[in-house]
């Protein structure tokens, strides 16, 4: 497949369109159990307000492959990821009821470079918060 | 107990390689959703021109923190894993993973350093197959809270 984007169609500015991604309590156990991340804070309520934290908040690495997917998606192989990274700025707080919270993603290009590389600048907020700052994606179009 | 700064460049090599499977991709693609062809379907992944599905970007994490672990485990670094939130993480591909690679993780602290109360521990994890070949490095930053505040009481 490789990318399905090609490198000349894509300006700096180009935006990918918003994504909403909900995440429930189900889905952090899911997450613990396929990343082996068992931190109580991310299933456990009285663990986490015992360390402060309002809730049960979602692992930023859960929501860190959710922004991720906004560009995957965009050019379609994963493969063409060249890098990626985030700091976690806020937690995503996920209530235990049926709807659980939502992340919202949006992507700009903010840089071409050689070899057919673009960076993407992505956001994610949940709950009113930006949860995600300095995140940043490298991808090579076609 | 301070971080003991000492241990900035000290390695940690994974007890044993780790199995890339396509059992733990769909796992792990499934939990976080994502139905790309790619990561369950190998004509798929073929016709993409990989020799198998490939792992998702963020996957490398369980190989990332699993040399945390080791980390934080010996008693010299002396590094409170209750206090540890994860405050950025950074992956490098020169490919993605995929089923049937079987891989070494040397972690090495790259960087120890103090804000405040807080204290942030850099690891540079190299991932690559047990042939030598580099196939990501994840960069994991640790914020340790409190530790040296509790120091300067």
């Amino acid at each position: 497949m490789a990318a399905t984007i090609r490198y000349t169609d894509v300006e700096v500015g180009t935006e990918l369109p918003e994504q909403v991604y909900p995440v429930r309590r189900l889905d952090l156990v899911r997450y613990a159990g396929a990343s082996g991340d068992f931190n109580p804070i991310h299933w456990n309520e009285r663990v986490a307000k015992s360390v402060g934290l309002p809730n049960v908040i979602a692992h930023g690495m859960f929501t860190m492959a959710e922004a991720g997917r906004l560009v995957t998606d965009w050019v379609g192989d994963p493969g063409a990821l060249v890098e990626y990274g985030v700091k976690f700025s806020a937690p995503v707080v996920v209530p235990d009821d049926d709807e659980g919270a939502e992340i919202s993603v949006s992507g700009v290009v903010k840089e071409k470079r050689d070899d057919n590389q673009v960076v993407v600048a992505l956001t994610a907020r949940s709950g009113g918060a930006k949860v995600l700052v300095r995140a940043n994606a490298v991808v090579r179009l076609a | 107990m301070a971080i003991n700064r000492d241990f900035v460049g000290r390695e940690y090599r994974a007890a044993q390689p780790y199995d890339v499977t396509r059992g733990k991709i769909r796992e792990f693609a499934g939990a976080i959703q994502d139905s790309n062809a790619l990561y369950t379907d190998i004509e798929a992944a073929k016709a993409a021109g990989y020799p198998d599905v490939i792992a998702p970007p963020t996957f490398p994490i369980i190989l990332g923190m699993d040399a945390a672990a080791q980390a934080a485990v010996d008693p010299e670094l002396g590094l409170d894993f209750s206090r540890v939130v994860h405050g950025q993480q950074t992956f490098r591909y020169s490919r993605p993973l995929r089923a049937g690679d079987v891989v070494d993780t040397v972690t090495r602290i790259a960087e120890i350093k103090t804000l405040g109360a807080t204290e942030m521990v850099t690891l540079e994890s190299e991932i690559s197959t047990v042939e030598g070949e580099h196939v990501v490095t994840s960069v994991n930053m640790l914020v340790v809270r409190g530790e040296a505040a509790q120091d300067q009481k």
